[in-house]
């Protein structure tokens, strides 16, 4: 089984200002972006699933250039306030690693 | 070293004698993080028309703007201070600083003018300095509210005439603008306070006719520092080589590759959408940018586009503060406690509760926030993690406690230590010790704690009033 960990050459997550998280999803070749975009495993739809979002509160880009997906979500607690535990937001990717690809 | 035996001849500021040819360097991408002496003095080498270095975020969280502290240390800022002044006056440009001190309010700015003042007069530099200032003043702030025109980002926290005075600070994030004027007004080098950190690179090559598209995206770029390339060894130097129609971009370390894929992909960093970067004049749109390799380790992009704003908005960041924190730092080896973890948090709490009323008065006794982090189970990632079970051999405890006062936080975590260290659990009878502590004392005081309180834009007259200039004549 080819998980999106196997796949890519970079996944992180990372605030966008205090307010919003946002995931990139990279990789470092084209066979692998376009697998991973064929395979439909990526939307926002899943990202929601995953985080247990409404999907509206889901934005989800596909960067060709880059070979890179980005999602972007609200912060369930803004950055710093005090029930934060991840003030940079940079460890909450890894539920994304679990991905399957077809 | 940035000594060259022969002056380097100063760069044309006037594209009409320069070609269209306009460069820019960026220092670091953060100033106090540190560059190599041989990348600038490389960028030097190639006579950009100015030398630029963001010095600020929102990374370090609330407690820099709340406490007026930079987050970098001053050692360090002037490490770096010091070798882009010596460069900018030996070639006789200007040095564009933006977010001093990490929050850019009235502590930061001081504190890093009084470095600027340091290092010239420890190196006998003559130059007309312009200090820039963004903390906002609460009348001005209220004013504008009551007018309607300070209205909410998406999402952002409750803004009323409350939070503006129980706010520690307010800065307003500045545009171009003002950099051009501290400029216009025969700034050699610009120190201000919170700016957007691409307005510090956009407004002068914009000014030197590079059309707003390619500027505010060489900008992002530019703001980043190396942070552009394949793959960045440290913080260090790049230059953009602004053309007809294009930008090249490149690490300023010989060792350093930008590829068209490290570049496009700086646009993912931080943003919440990589097309669309929203600043005070405008939008940069990158839906139709491409990117080119022209060698191993240099980019040409072109097609980047600006679309100006309807309305000019300047971007508010405020920091309230929410009171006095202590924590206790503990663990938990025993499965019996592990497998009901959910439950004997609960009761913890409730004792607490309990104990905090027989202690306090009502007042006090209402005002306290406990909350007990669980590293084992959801600690990274609370209401985003989506495995609930917990299979870990043992959990770390964190026992928080945020009250008014430092002392009142201190007493009621250390009542909660003591309900945690003994809660009792029905599969042991007697007294227990179910919590490991690792210090004494227990429990450690983190002073004030502070949060983000406004995510909100005004709208003002004019780019230029949030953002009063003074000019100081320095070693005259």
């Amino acid at each position: 089984m080819t998980t999106l960990g196997d796949l890519a050459s970079l996944i992180r997550s990372k605030n966008a200002g205090p307010f919003e998280l946002t995931f990139d999803i990279m990789f470092d070749n084209l066979e692998s972006f376009e697998r991973v975009l064929k395979s439909g495993a990526l939307s926002a739809e899943r990202i929601a699933s995953i985080y247990r979002l409404p999907v509206e509160d889901v934005r989800f880009f596909v960067v060709p250039p880059a070979l890179a997906f980005k999602a972007s979500i609200p912060r369930p607690i803004f950055q710093g306030d005090l029930r934060d535990s991840d003030s940079h937001g940079g460890q909450q990717y890894a539920p994304l690693m679990e991905i399957e690809i077809s | 070293m940035l000594e060259t035996k022969q002056p380097l001849e100063p760069a044309v500021a006037d594209p009409a004698r320069s070609g269209l040819e306009v460069r820019v360097v960026s220092a670091t991408g953060v100033c106090g993080s540190g560059f190599k002496e041989s990348s600038i003095a490389a960028g030097m080498a190639r006579r950009p028309h100015f030398i630029g270095c963001d010095a600020g975020s929102t990374d370090p969280g609330p407690a820099p703007l709340g406490t007026g502290t930079p987050a970098f240390p001053g050692r360090a800022v002037k490490r770096d201070l010091r070798l882009m002044l010596k460069a900018a006056r030996q070639a006789g440009v200007p040095l564009l600083v933006g977010s001093a001190g990490t929050a850019g309010g009235e502590p930061h700015l001081a504190l890093v003018r009084d470095i600027v003042l340091e290092i010239a007069q420890e190196e006998g530099l003559r130059f007309r300095l312009a200090l820039i200032h963004a903390e906002q003043d609460k009348v001005y702030l209220k004013n504008r509210l009551r007018q309607g025109r300070i209205r909410p980002l998406k999402p952002a926290p409750e803004f009323d005439e409350g939070v503006i005075d129980r706010a520690e600070r307010i800065v307003g994030m500045m545009g171009e603008e003002p950099f051009l004027r501290a400029l216009d007004q025969g700034a050699d080098v610009v120190i201000a306070g919170r700016a957007s950190d691409c307005a510090i690179f956009a407004g002068l090559p914009i000014r030197m006719g590079v059309p707003p598209g390619l500027a505010w995206h060489a900008a992002k770029l530019l703001e980043c520092g190396s942070a552009i390339a394949v793959s960045r060894p440290s913080p260090d130097s790049i230059l953009v080589t602004f053309g007809d129609g294009y930008f090249d971009v490149e690490a300023l370390d010989p060792e350093v590759r930008c590829t068209p894929q490290s570049v496009a992909a700086h646009a993912l960093y931080e943003n919440a959408d990589p097309f669309r970067l929203i600043e005070s004049s405008g939008t940069l749109d990158l839906t139709q940018a491409s990117y080119e390799a022209l060698d191993a380790r240099r980019v040409r992009v072109r097609g980047s586009r600006f679309e100006p704003a309807a309305t000019y908005t300047v971007k508010l960041e405020g920091a309230e503060r929410v009171g006095y924190q202590s924590i206790v730092i503990g663990s938990v080896r025993d499965p019996f406690i592990i497998r009901q973890i959910d439950n004997w948090s609960e009761r913890l709490e409730e004792k607490l509760r309990g104990r905090v009323a027989d202690v306090f008065d009502a007042e006090t006794a209402a005002n306290y926030v406990f909350n007990l982090r669980i590293y084992g189970k959801d600690g990274t990632m609370g209401p985003l993690e989506p495995v609930r079970s917990v299979t870990s051999h043992e959990l770390c405890l964190v026992l928080e406690v945020t009250a008014p006062t430092q002392e009142v936080a201190t007493t009621i975590v250390s009542m909660a230590r003591h309900q945690a260290l003994h809660l009792p659990i029905p599969e042991w009878s007697g007294l227990i010790t179910g919590v490991a502590c690792i210090y004494s004392p227990a429990y450690l005081e983190r002073g004030a704690v502070y949060r983000f309180c406004v995510n909100h834009v005004v709208e003002p007259d004019d780019p230029y009033e949030m953002f009063p200039i003074d000019m100081l004549e320095v070693g005259a």
